[in-house]
Formats: structure tokens, sequence, C-alpha cells
């Protein structure tokens, strides 16, 4: 219970960020995405994401800011292994799942659902 | 004719335009938009972690592995609000609330796929899916190619 609670405030919060970007700057939804994700990236690569993800769980892996440290992670664990031609061929490993998911949904939607309005 | 456009062009200046444009923009309530941002936002949230959860409990995933598949369910029920108009509506109300969490990337991949659809499936479907989320990969994948490489150059 006590989890729920925090993943609430803690995603919630990230939100907060996004609309205070969005409503104090001029920037677009796109642009506030794009900036979150490079946001996550960022942290990830000072070593402030993941326990931001053992203290708040979904609060903080359900943020798009996640799929930036979701797309370092891979990156960063092939780099140690493989050189720098790991930043390469592990960057898309660990996100996989937000992007195929993305994917498979998003054109099964298109099969099925016809545009509104 | 050349004298009246030019006269038109110089009172459309920016600083008159905005002067005059001021008091008929819809006024933003930053506070009002940020706790709705909060809330919706939030209750994405606490359901990703009920979802988490669930998979934790009955098939094993631990704290950190349980992102994925929490994340790639919440995108399929975000890919079935937005077919069913849901999840556009949500937006309005929510804001950022409803576009940060990844829900809000898999409503705008599914909902360039589904009005793109007349354009045919390669070129409609396929070609638009990524029009906004494509920014989000792009900046993601070059922020991360740049944070790794600095770091190893520095760490080694």
């Amino acid at each position: 219970m006590e989890q729920l609670l925090i993943a609430f405030v803690v995603g919630g919060l990230i939100c907060v960020v996004g609309q205070l970007l969005m409503d104090l700057t001029r920037m677009t939804p796109a642009h506030v995405m794009s900036s979150l994700v490079v946001v996550g990236v960022v942290l990830d690569g000072l070593g402030l994401y993941d326990p931001l993800i053992d203290f708040a769980g979904a609060g903080a892996t359900v943020p798009i800011t996640s799929f930036g440290h979701a797309l370092y992670h891979g990156a960063w664990a092939e780099a140690e292994t493989h050189g720098l031609i790991g930043i390469i061929t592990g960057i898309f490993e660990v996100p996989s799942a937000g992007i195929s998911a993305a994917i498979v949904f998003g054109f099964l939607g298109s099969l099925v659902f016809k545009p509104k309005g | 004719m050349a004298e009246r456009t030019k006269q038109i062009k110089f009172q459309l200046n920016r600083e008159t335009y905005s002067k005059e444009t001021a008091a008929y923009k819809p006024k933003k309530n930053v506070l009002w938009n940020s706790l709705k941002a909060f809330l919706v936002g939030g209750f994405i949230c606490m359901l990703g972690q009920l979802i988490a959860n669930f998979y934790m409990m009955y098939f094993n995933f631990t704290e950190r592995s349980a992102g994925n598949p929490t994340v790639a369910t919440l995108i399929f029920i975000a890919v079935l609000l937005t077919g069913f108009g849901v999840y556009d509506v949500l937006g309005q109300f929510a804001g950022a609330g409803s576009a940060v969490p990844v829900t809000g990337f898999a409503n705008s991949v599914a909902a360039a796929a589904i009005e793109h659809r007349s354009e045919g499936y390669v070129l409609g479907v396929a070609g638009n899916m990524f029009k906004l989320a494509g920014a989000v990969i792009v900046y993601g994948v070059v922020a991360s190619f740049v944070v790794v490489l600095i770091k190893k150059l520095i760490v080694g």
C-alpha cells in the first residue's frame, strides 16, 4: 500500500515537471517528452536513476524518463563488455519491451480501430 | 496598393501583435494544470505499480525486472484506450499527466497509426507511426550514445 502511494507521488511529480515545462516555456508535448528522455539518460549516467527506481518502483519506471534510463543501461552494459562498439549494439537491448510493444500493438490497433471525428 | 500592404505589415509587427492578442489568449492556470497532471500521472504510475506487483507475485519478476512487462502491459492498455477515443479525452484534461508516462508514448504511436490508415498500410500507418515518438527515440539514443561515450572516456 505504501509502495502504491510512493509510486503515485513520485510519478505524479515527474508529470508536474513536464506540465510546468509546457506551461511556463512554450514547449510542445513532443519537446517535453524528448527533453525528459534526455534527463533520464543523464540521471542514469550519473548513477541516480537506479536508486530512484528502488525507491519509487513504477513511479520511476512508468514515466518516459525511464525510457532514457533503459537506453543508457543497455548501451553501458555492452560498452563494458565489448568496448565502444558495444554502445551501438547494446542501446536497444533493454528498452526493447517498450518499443516492440508500441510497434506491434500500435499496428494491430490501426487494423482494428477507425479514426475518430 | 503596395503602400497599403506595407502599412499593414508595419502595424502587425511582433510587438503590437502580442499586445493586441493578449486579451484574447486563453489564460493558463499553471497551478490547476499542475494539479491535474499530478493526479492523472500519479494514478497511471500507481496502476503501473499494481501491474508490477502482479508480475512480481505470479511470474517471479524482481523489483527491477518487473519494469519491462509492466511497460508493455501499460502500452497495450493505452493503445486500446486510444482506439476507443478515451485517451485523447484524458489528454485534454490531464496535459502532461497523460503525455509523460509511457502510455503517452504509446498513445502517440497508436494515434498516428490509426489516423493515417486511409493513406495505406505502408506509407500511412507504418510511415507515420513514429512521427512524434520518433523524436523521443532519436534524442534518447543520441543522448545515451554521448553520455556513455563521455563516461567511458572519463571512467575508462
